[in-house]
């Protein structure tokens, strides 16, 4: 049995994920398709153990990472979970360098070697020059590689990348989403990412498509064909 | 490692989010100190005219007043019989007692101006509440017609007088014979006049009783309530000197308004520091909602964004108590030279009623903070 999600009672009751069940592999790029409302982004939330599950769970090797406690879980998210939220959610009263070195600073690293990494991981997103301008002060693209470099800073194994493209014109989108595949996909990480734009799906390794709550086709791309 | 040093890095995201937000900060910081002003100012004033109202009491200095019970007011006194005296002297546990002299009287001064003053008539034999001399000799108080001149706030009313300066006082002359000075001014914008018992009696005119209080020394405190007990068997009250400056607090406090309107003010000033601080704080949550949501989606546990609240909030009611203090102290500094008159005392009681009040503001800021903090949804990030 798969994970189900419902939202509200009564009659506004609403099945948004339906017994959504599949594995991903480390290694591998997946990404989740579908329209608006499809459900993509809540069975996102819940693999990715912000939201939890109304029924099914979650594993992630041999952890149910629902049946930790919140504290645990939270500590299970900084550790192994990088996020790019669509919208980047970069603190602009921060220095770009700051931003990055949030998950490390979560982990209670002191603050001058946190922003030290940070700026190594800006170097490795090609913003190691930008590292002390403040997130307004930089380009779509590159708020976008900022929060990539974010999501990567504590060395997750598993990188959800939610609508990564949706700020950026195509050509910016395509090379971000290059380099991700690029330089961040390794044999120990596994990177998801929901997206409806079908210009980028070349990068993919499996495109699982939702609609209407359920998972409606599992497609190998051609890079995996190849 | 310690729980302080672990949250060391979110306390500086938090202090860096909230000080280079300057706009909100600044109005955060002003909506503070502005009631952290306002509450010390006012009661820096009430402090100020209660300390006055007690000035003779204060300046003389006595261990033990006693006085008719109907007495409010150093001020409004009820003469005493002399028995009383007798009485009193008569007690085992008493080491000394005096009669004192404080009255109104009107000076007809060298330009033939009349002016309202204060007369002290100390006791002949002791000179017991004597002030500190600043010009002449206390000796001389027993010369003829002689007065001491206390060089207070008031003190230019009497035309800023010398040794020599002479007036008249119900038709006696009197004439200026020292200027001294005592530890607090009066309430009521009035000179004072320093001179022994019997004159104030002879120019002053008086009831059938005339001591207005007798002065007590105990033996030892102990000797206190034997004092007191007996003086009460009289029909009279015997107060020490904090109870009567407590005395008289209370009349000021209670029976005359100010003390209602000033507890009033710094209510106000409260309230209008709450609102300000309480609404721009809760504004500047509202802003950063996102981004508590995205840190807790990230890992950040809620007892970390509590503490970060916690500690914007704490930071920014601590900086804009110490700026409050400072320009009240500043204020009444200027006014004090400026202004001789002007009555404010910056007492440890006043700084700690409003350090009290001021954490009651970041706390309720804090708490409306922390409850919309905790109940954002990292989902609700996903979801935009």
């Amino acid at each position: 049995m798969g994970i189900n999600k419902w939202f509200g009672e009564g009659q506004a009751r609403t099945h948004a994920v339906k017994d959504v069940s599949f594995e991903a592999a480390f290694g591998e790029m997946l990404y989740v398709v579908g329209p608006s409302g499809s459900g993509k982004t809540t069975m996102l939330s819940m693999i990715s153990g912000i939201l939890r599950p109304s029924s099914g769970t979650v594993r992630i090797e041999d952890t149910d990472i629902w049946s930790l406690s919140s504290d645990a879980l939270a500590e299970f998210r900084l550790k192994r979970i990088g996020f790019v939220f669509q919208d980047y959610h970069l603190f602009p009263r921060l220095t770009t360098a700051e931003n990055v070195a949030i998950p490390l600073i979560l982990q209670h690293r002191e603050w001058h070697a946190a922003v030290e990494e940070a700026e190594r991981n800006l170097a490795i997103v090609g913003l190691k020059e930008r590292a002390q301008l403040p997130p307004v002060k930089l380009s779509g693209g590159e708020q976008q590689r900022v929060a990539i470099a974010r999501a990567i800073a504590s060395r997750p194994d598993i990188l959800i990348l939610d609508e990564p493209t949706a700020s950026l014109d195509g050509d910016t989108g395509r090379n971000i989403l290059q380099f991700v595949r690029e330089h961040l996909l390794t044999e120990q990480r596994c990177i998801v990412i929901v997206t409806h734009d079908s210009r980028i799906y070349e990068f993919a390794n499996r495109i699982l498509r939702m609609e209407d709550g359920h998972i409606t086709g599992v497609e190998r791309s051609q890079l995996d064909a190849q | 490692m310690s729980a302080i040093l672990k949250l060391a890095g979110v306390l500086q995201i938090a202090y860096k989010l909230l000080i280079n937000d300057r706009a909100k900060f600044a109005a955060l910081l002003v909506g503070i100190t502005f009631a952290v002003f306002l509450m010390i100012e006012m009661t820096s004033l009430f402090a100020g005219i209660l300390s006055r109202s007690s000035s003779t009491v204060i300046n003389i200095g006595a261990s033990v007043w006693i006085m008719d019970p109907a007495v409010q007011t150093v001020a409004n006194t009820i003469p005493l019989p002399d028995y009383v005296l007798d009485e009193v002297r008569s007690v085992p546990g008493v080491k000394y007692a005096v009669p004192l002299y404080s009255g109104a009287a009107l000076l007809k001064l060298r330009d033939g101006t009349y002016q309202a003053a204060n007369v002290i008539g100390l006791d002949d034999t002791s000179l017991f509440g004597r002030p500190q001399m600043l010009a002449g000799n206390i000796e001389d108080i027993f010369a003829e017609n002689a007065f001491i001149a206390i060089k207070d706030a008031e003190f230019y009313k009497l035309q800023n007088p010398h040794i020599g300066t002479e007036f008249e006082l119900n038709d006696h002359r009197g004439v200026i014979v020292g200027i001294a000075r005592v530890a607090s001014s009066a309430l009521f914008g009035v000179p004072t006049l320093y001179t022994t018992y019997n004159r104030a009696l002879q120019y002053i005119p008086n009831t059938r009783f005339t001591i207005s209080y007798l002065l007590v020394e105990p033996k030892t405190a102990a000797d206190i309530a034997t004092i007191k007990a007996r003086v009460a068997a009289h029909g009279y009250l015997a107060l020490t000197r904090d109870e009567f400056v407590h005395k008289i607090s209370d009349f000021y406090m209670y029976q005359t308004g100010i003390g209602t309107n000033m507890m009033l003010m710094t209510i106000i000033s409260f309230i209008v520091g709450l609102s300000i601080s309480g609404q721009t704080f809760y504004t500047f949550i509202l802003e950063n909602i996102d981004k508590f949501g995205a840190l807790k989606a990230i890992g950040a546990k809620g007892r970390e964004l509590v503490a970060m609240i916690l500690f914007q909030a704490t930071f920014v009611a601590l900086t804009g108590y110490g700026i409050g203090v400072g320009l009240c102290a500043a204020l009444i500094w200027i006014a004090r030279s400026h202004l001789p008159d002007y009555a404010a005392i910056i007492t440890f009681s006043n700084l700690a009623m409003a350090f009290v009040m001021v954490v009651v503001i970041a706390a309720i800021s804090s708490y409306v903070g922390v409850r919309k903090v905790l109940r954002i949804e990292p989902f609700d990030i996903f979801r935009g």
